[in-house]
């Protein structure tokens, strides 16, 4: 009686193409993803993925190149449009939770010739809660301003974005999303090509973030650092590979499954592997 | 195009014939003396120029400047549609409003049809806007040719659209394009700060729960009121400069968005208002094209003189480069009592009294050259202390040791060297 109805469930689930959350999500949780496929053309960039994301933790995204990982961010957000599936945010669609998300996209994504200075960006971060008429004001700047201090940008409040280095354009773009004091933080490659000094300037401030109980959700590509800089690691390429804690599923198993067994074996061997 | 003096009413302007002096008209309507029509006119193409540039910066920011010319080429047939239409409903068919409802219909039709073909499509945007601009302005050419055998079409003016005409305006004409402007300027007040999330990134913009699509829509939006406020005075085949040169004028003057629109706003009300008034005072001049050309002007200026973005700034600051690494590896061959050669390098020393006529180091110069050779042996040092990349990555040929590390650091590589101490 009991097998019988489970099955049923089993078939219900695949019938809807288990594109719906069947129960609600807890509202602790920062995001949760069911059945989300994003396809450009024809070929889906992300399948049919399920996460759910664990609150107060700092999660690396991993796998190869085009392997959906920027996707499986901006779809999530509906920056670009998804073929099916649903997402929760502290257990309310995504519309609903705007003002609780932060996200910081690509440094490449954006013309940095554009005329702004450093503290126009930051304030951009402000402007949903400014709104269309009011004037931007001290409280507003010196905010701006604490953020940029916050990643080591202050004396380059008054600089054109285009004079800075790509890591310091990284941190400007962090300290835009630090101006919104959201709850979760989503971070898209946010180490790619940048110095030393700015990639420690960032996991310093992802950490503390950490200890203020935020939630922070990083697209990662270089899998040496996973275990220094993050507690929990989701595996994707296209379909979801694993998800968990470090220790349980950033396994040598999980890796080759993302990656095809195209990683080196005494590459894999610095990475301090679980299991 | 010929001009079309003449076409529209003019009981209503008696003062606009040649003056006997030009120049003095052109004063006159520029000090807003020539009469209450000219006055409106200018008053009112400045405000359109106003809006047109304030609005301009914002398409191009986002890079689609030329979708505004496809919109403006589209509204011809819409106005050629809207004149045959009244005539059929038996009224005048240039009543101006009624052209500019029929203009601001075909002009969104083809922006429509650009992004539908964007979208769609596996055209690119330019693709889309040269199809679009050229079939909907046949269209409209082929229209007019079909005004032309109408009984009432030989007098309608309809070509004063093209490039723009200020003579014969009617009061009622200036005062919509005064409104339409003035609204335009508040509507881009209003939606500054989506419209620069937008433009600069569109990505983030959406995160935060703006919908993209709708303020891009906006921005052609905008362009579209503009384009069709401006059919009068500008014309449609030039609007695009009035959206174009303004912004990227500005551009030269600032780093700031906020102040590229105040600047465009004031270069395209400038030009417009300029423009407007030189046309009033000698109606033989098309008015499109003469505002299009002080905004050139205005443009030109500001391509060289601009301070900092400015080519003659560029080549300034290129020469002073220029000296500066001729000076530095001029004192490097002083330091090594190499031969110099290069004239450059040469005038460059002289000129700062490190060596002499004869090319014999000075002692200012024998000094220079030692703290230059002291600086390559500690950067030599530090290159070997420090891994880090970031601190010895400077190690450029130009960039001062005192920049990159701590007086305590540069004293360290002197201990490490040895010798002499105390060349500053």
């Amino acid at each position: 009686m009991r097998k019988s109805t489970g099955q049923a469930t089993l078939a219900l689930a695949a019938e809807a193409g288990r594109t719906k959350l069947p129960d609600p999500v807890p509202g602790d949780c920062p995001m949760a993803i069911r059945g989300l496929t994003v396809s450009y053309g024809e070929k889906p960039a992300v399948f049919s993925v399920d996460a759910r994301f664990a609150p107060g933790a700092m999660t690396a995204i991993i796998g190869p190149n085009g392997a959906g990982k920027s996707t499986l961010l901006k779809a999530a957000l509906g920056v670009i449009p998804r073929v099916s599936g649903e997402v929760r945010v502290f257990g309310q669609p995504v519309e609903q939770a705007r003002d609780r998300i932060a996200y910081v996209p690509q440094r490449a994504s954006v013309d940095w010739d554009f005329p702004a200075t450093v503290m126009d960006v930051v304030l951009m971060g402000l402007y949903r809660q400014v709104g269309l008429l009011r004037r931007l004001t001290g409280a507003h700047r010196a905010a701006a301003r604490a953020c940029l201090d916050r990643v080591g940008m202050a004396d380059f409040a008054a600089r054109q974005i285009g004079q800075l280095s790509g890591g310091q354009q990284q941190r400007v773009f962090l300290a835009r999303a630090l101006a919104q004091e959201a709850d979760l933080y989503l971070l898209d490659e946010p180490f790619a090509g940048v110095d030393a000094a700015t990639e420690r300037a960032i996991i310093d401030v992802i950490k503390t973030l950490r200890e203020e109980g935020k939630s922070v959700i990083a697209v990662h590509h270089d899998l040496t650092t996973v275990r220094r800089y993050f507690d929990h690691v989701f595996l994707i390429n296209v379909r979801k590979v694993a998800e968990g804690p470090v220790d349980e599923a950033f396994t040598e198993a999980a890796l080759n499954a993302a990656y095809g067994g195209s990683l080196a074996a005494p590459y894999l061997s610095q990475l301090e592997l679980a299991g | 195009m010929p001009p079309m003096a003449g076409v529209w009413p003019r009981r209503t302007c008696p003062s606009w014939s040649w003056p006997a002096k030009p120049m003095d008209g052109f004063l006159d309507a520029l000090l807003l003396d020539a009469g209450y029509n000219a006055r409106l006119v200018a008053i009112g193409a400045g405000l359109l120029g106003l809006s047109a540039g304030a609005a301009g910066t914002f398409l191009f920011l986002r890079k689609r400047a030329l979708v505004s010319d496809a919109v403006a080429h589209s509204t011809l047939p819409g106005i050629a549609l809207a004149f045959i239409a009244m005539v059929a409903l038996g009224g005048d068919g240039r009543w101006l409003p009624g052209l500019l409802i029929g203009s601001a219909l075909s002009a969104w039709a083809g922006l429509l049809a650009v992004q539908a073909m964007t979208r769609r499509t596996r055209l690119s945007e330019d693709a889309a806007i040269g199809a679009v601009l050229s079939v909907f302005f046949g269209l409209g050419v082929v229209l007019l040719t079909v005004i032309q055998t109408m009984s009432a079409g030989r007098q309608a003016g309809l070509e004063s659209f093209l490039l723009g005409s200020t003579a014969g305006m009617l009061y009622a004409d200036a005062v919509t394009i005064a409104v339409g402007g003035a609204l335009s300027v508040l509507a881009i007040w209003i939606l500054r700060r989506p419209m620069t999330l937008v433009t600069f990134d569109a990505e983030y913009a959406a995160a935060r729960g703006v919908n993209v699509p709708r303020v891009d829509l906006m921005i052609m939006g905008l362009v579209m009121a503009i384009t069709v406020i401006g059919l009068k005075i500008v014309g449609l085949i030039l609007i695009v400069a009035m959206l174009i040169i303004p912004p990227v004028t500005a551009r030269f003057w600032t780093d700031r968005s906020g102040r590229v629109i105040w600047i465009a706003a004031l270069v395209g009300g400038v030009s417009a208002y300029t423009g407007a008034a030189l046309s009033a005072a000698a109606p033989a001049l098309p008015t499109g094209p003469i505002i299009v050309l002080i905004s050139a002007f205005l443009f030109a200026l500001s391509l060289f003189f601009a301070p900092a973005r400015g080519v003659a700034a560029a080549l300034i600051a290129r020469r002073r480069f220029q000296r500066r690494v001729h000076r530095r590896q001029g004192l490097l061959a002083l330091a090594r009592d190499e031969i110099i050669h290069d004239g450059l390098t040469l005038r460059v020393l002289q000129d700062e009294g490190l060596i002499r006529p004869d090319g014999v180091a000075t002692e200012a110069g024998r000094a220079q050259a030692a703290k230059v050779a002291r600086d390559e042996h500690r950067w030599a040092v530090a290159r070997e202390v420090h891994q880090d990349s970031g601190l010895t990555g400077r190690y450029d040929g130009l960039t001062p040791i005192e920049e990159v590390f701590t007086p305590d650091e540069i004293e360290e590589f002197d201990r490490r060297i040895g010798g002499p101490v105390g060349v500053a």
